[in-house]
């Protein structure tokens, strides 16, 4: 099999493994606990943990929270910023590319009293911190950007938008999930005051996430208990997954730069050829601020589930914005945000790379779509006389 | 998700294209919604001698449209009218929750293909038949939903 889904998870590494292994049992104590041994060695993880995380996105240990993924750090940043400071206001900004995790916080705060602004992109996906600076008005308190979108790879300015963020005085979130270990990231210099991050997008394990959050800024807490987490987040730390989190993301900004020239090669490769070879295709997200591991396209006149489903039978494994993937009656609400019509939109294939995949395996891909396509196509009733 | 059946009709669909000489064509579904199914058929002595398909759509559509023709094909007009989502399901050893409104779109596409037969013989088509024109992604028609 030939795993091209990793916006969606990636494979746990060796070495993360082996790293957690120990700490599951050997040091499996409880980090609160005061006697000695196990819990001072867990203890010890958990901190060198966090050190690891502040030093790959340039914070203070003291500034790294660990959740229980990417949804619940977005959740706790929304909400637990947009509860501590609503004598603020009650302006939130976002925009309407965002993942679910951060789009359905926000309408749940409208349904609250907040009041939300979703700005649309641009045809490429993204926003501009001009239409930021428009959007905030005397009442904003929180402005939510993504760095980079989980769908068709589109980076965000999100050193802009901090800027603007900084100046005007308004707190500034970040989804980072598709970016943190893929992208240098450094939250002082991109005046970012919250990023989440989530350990299994970067070959870590499932069920960690990270919260960056600005030291001083004030949040209400999400998860009330006990005294974890410096108070901010109740529930025995998950101490394997932070370790594993921590690992994952020192290998991946580590080799960031090799990796970077890898993936760019591979998905550059895929998307001149199918843009070369098929006809009636559309790249989504633009060429470049592109995520190096993301391809997102549209292939006219067929529908994205069975595509998926005949390469399946093959050995690819991708991913589709189509409804039918979605559970929905609509495609990916990314798609029709860059303007594309739901006939078009249905049609999308998304293939997201890791360093683990080979230039062989996207030769071997490239020498099988097309067929494929063609063969749809065929049975295509919206592709009669296309060609004649 | 899908039974092994439906990845069979997948891979292999049944009667897939166009029949040049059709006496019979309905087309249902719309591009928007994701999915449209249009049928092809050969009447002859009140007998479907032949039919083929053509569906721009998921596994699903794809896999019923497939089972749609080969559960008509031979038949009678009366015998293809009885056809309904429920069989085409049951053919293929089931399907998703999610999909079974593909299940629908097979019954309605044969059914209108049959309702042009009727036309264009200058014939009444039987009360209650869907032309296929309904321009709705979840079809209100009385179908069975399980």
């Amino acid at each position: 099999m030939v795993y091209f889904d990793n916006a969606a998870t990636t494979r746990v590494k060796e070495e993360v493994l082996e790293a957690m292994l120990p700490v599951f049992t050997d040091n499996f104590g409880n980090a609160s606990s005061t006697y000695t041994t196990p819990g001072q060695r867990a203890r010890k993880a958990l901190s060198d943990a966090r050190r690891t995380v502040a030093a790959a996105l340039n914070a203070e240990e003291r500034e790294i929270f660990f959740t229980g993924g990417g949804s619940e750090s977005d959740n706790w940043a929304i909400k637990g910023y947009a509860l501590k400071n609503k004598s603020k206001g009650n302006h939130i900004i976002t925009t309407a590319v965002e993942h679910h995790a951060v789009l359905h916080t926000c309408e749940f705060l409208e349904k609250h009293g907040f009041e939300v602004t979703y700005l649309p992109v641009d045809e490429e996906g993204a926003v501009s911190a001009e239409q930021v600076r428009a959007a905030i008005r005397p009442d904003t308190l929180l402005v939510s950007v993504m760095f980079a979108n989980n769908e068709i790879g589109t980076i965000n300015p999100i050193a802009e938008i901090g800027a603007v963020c900084r100046e005007k005085g308004v707190a500034f979130h970040t989804d980072a999930v598709q970016a943190v270990g893929a992208v240098p990231i450094d939250v002082k210099a991109m005046n970012i005051d919250m990023l989440s991050a989530s350990g299994h997008k970067f070959h870590g394990p499932k069920g960690i996430g990270v919260l960056y959050i600005k030291k001083g800024l004030r949040l209400d807490n999400l998860i009330h208990g006990g005294a974890q987490e410096n108070g901010r987040r109740a529930g025995t730390e998950n101490i394997p997954g932070a370790v594993g989190l921590a690992k994952a993301l020192s290998i991946a900004v580590e080799t960031m730069e090799e990796k970077t020239a890898k993936l760019t090669a591979m998905r550059d490769k895929i998307i001149d050829t199918i843009l070369a070879e098929v006809p009636y295709v559309r790249l989504n997200g633009p060429r470049e601020n592109r995520l190096p591991n993301n391809v997102s396209i549209c292939f006219r006149y067929i529908e994205g589930e069975s595509l998926l489903l005949s390469l399946d039978m093959k050995g690819f494994v991708v991913s589709s914005g189509s409804a039918c993937t979605s559970g929905s009656l609509d495609p990916s609400h990314v798609l029709l945000a860059i303007g594309l019509p739901h006939e078009i939109a249905h049609g999308s294939m998304r293939v997201s790379l890791s360093g683990e995949n080979t230039m062989e395996e996207v030769d071997a891909f490239l020498a099988e779509l097309p067929p494929i396509v063609r063969r749809l196509r065929e049975m295509s009733p919206l592709f009669e006389g296309v060609e004649k | 998700m899908y039974s092994e059946k439906v990845m069979e009709h997948f891979a292999n669909p049944r009667n897939v294209g166009e029949i040049e000489d059709a006496n019979a064509v309905g087309t249902v579904g719309n591009a928007k919604c994701g999915d449209i199914m249009k049928m092809y058929m050969k009447i002859e002595d009140g007998v479907i001698k032949d039919v083929k398909f053509k569906t721009f759509g998921c596994g699903a559509a794809i896999a019923t449209s497939s089972m749609a023709t080969e559960l008509v094909k031979g038949k009678t007009i009366e015998e293809a009218l009885e056809l309904t989502n429920k069989a085409v399901i049951e053919a293929l050893d089931g399907l998703p929750p999610a999909k079974i409104h593909c299940s629908v779109l097979a019954e309605d596409a044969i059914k209108a293909a049959i309702v042009d037969y009727y036309k264009r013989q200058g014939l009444e088509p039987p009360a209650g038949l869907c032309s296929g024109d309904c321009d709705a992604c979840a079809h209100g028609h009385d179908h069975v939903m399980e």
